[in-house]
């Protein structure tokens, strides 16, 4: 389950050390922006360690990489893969061109160092309205792509208009993400709120994200994590029909019957899907379950 | 492969939880260390520095780390982009 995404600066010890204790779902340790053109080799050297030594339980490990224009991607991916990292995210992605290069370096890499073809995978950070506009291209460019990602910082940048708390001026470009994802079949993650002492104003942006379908949210702090996660606990009457949807999905099975109905409604796929995305939701949650409900084949 | 310290150099900060580790050419192998927890982990990071330079396969040369209670892996990654630094002149802080 992701809904959390939590940069941690990547040449900062303690922000690493803490990660372990942090209760993200998916931690994005950071060699771009967080780090100094100066420190770049000392970053990577000191996440590759935090990545082979550190405990981090079931939290999926991210490595922020730096952008293709700067010098420094061969030796980030190199460093970060061998030492470990599930997938990399690569920022200013503008289309299927950046990912198919990242993808190739990553073929040799796993190659090289006999890691399992296609291990490392990548979420692509989109930015730009160049991003917006390729963003299908990108998810769809290579099969190592498991997320879109939106950056509404230097996606306003680009657009030339202010950022805002109430984020009208990206609701387009978040509806084109969600939709380049879901057409290709991966998971949509949406942009950080920017405010850092702000938690109910996170827990708002994060409410409407998920209302447009997002799965997940950046976070540039901490203080976050409770909000979003708050955000994505579903409510006690989704859940129960979440239940219901999933053990009429089992009683139909049991009976070896084709159509299932609930409540005088047809069943199909998605809608049960949907329902077993809730209950994942749930559990993450902390929220108590039966412990009878299934999961759909 | 014996490999020569070229230059001097540093990495890592003063700050909690990291260490400054600086590094000096010199002709013969001198670790200095200062750490809080020096009395319970002195030898064990002296274990992993040596550890280290025995994996660039540096034999000598001054090696001053002063440790703000820094996890093992910080000390290692730290220790190892200062010898990079002063083998290879990498990016960073090098003088």
């Amino acid at each position: 389950m992701r809904r959390s995404y939590l940069f941690l600066p990547g040449n900062q010890p303690t922000m690493l050390q803490n990660g372990a204790v942090l209760p993200a779902d998916v931690l994005i340790f950071d060699l771009e922006d967080s780090v100094a053109p100066t420190e770049k080799d000392a970053a990577r050297e000191l996440v590759a360690s935090a990545l082979r030594s550190v405990d981090y339980g079931e939290r999926v490990l991210a490595v922020r990489i730096n952008d293709l224009e700067k010098p420094y991607v061969k030796k980030d991916l190199e460093t970060v893969v061998t030492a470990g990292a599930h997938s990399v995210m690569v920022p200013k992605v503008t289309g299927a061109r950046t990912i198919q290069h990242v993808a190739v370096m990553l073929d040799l890499i796993e190659e090289e160092y006999d890691i399992e073809k296609g291990r490392t995978k990548i979420i692509a950070l989109i930015e730009t309205a160049l991003g917006i506009e390729h963003a299908f291209d990108a998810a769809t460019s290579s099969q190592r792509v498991e997320a879109l990602a939106l950056g509404g910082e230097d996606l306003c940048a680009d657009l030339g208009c202010p950022r805002t708390k109430e984020g009208t001026e990206i609701l387009y470009s978040r509806s084109r993400l969600l939709i380049a994802a879901r057409a290709a079949g991966i998971e949509a993650v949406d942009t950080p709120f920017t405010d850092a002492r702000d938690e109910d104003g996170c827990y708002a942006d994060t409410v409407f994200a998920r209302s447009l379908g997002f799965d997940g949210k950046l976070s540039i702090s901490p203080h976050h994590l409770r909000p979003i996660h708050r955000a994505f606990m579903p409510s006690q009457e989704t859940v129960a029909f979440a239940l219901e949807v999933i053990e009429a999905m089992e009683m139909a099975k049991r009976e070896r019957r084709g159509a299932v109905s609930l409540r005088g409604k047809m069943i199909d796929l998605p809608v049960v899907r949907q329902a077993a995305k809730t209950l994942e939701l749930a559990r993450a949650s902390g929220m108590t379950l039966p412990e009878k409900e299934g999961t759909p084949s | 492969m014996r490999k020569k310290l070229m230059k001097k150099a540093r990495a890592g900060t003063l700050e909690s939880g990291d260490v400054l580790v600086t590094i000096e050419p010199g002709d013969s192998l001198d670790i200095q260390l200062t750490s809080p927890v020096i009395n319970q982990f002195g030898e064990a990071i002296r274990r992993s520095v040596h550890e280290v330079i025995d994996s660039f396969g540096v034999t000598s040369g001054t090696i001053t780390l002063e440790d703000q209670g820094a996890l093992e892996c910080t000390i290692r990654a730290r220790l190892m982009t200062a010898i990079r630094r002063s083998l290879e002149g990498e990016e960073g802080v090098s003088q």
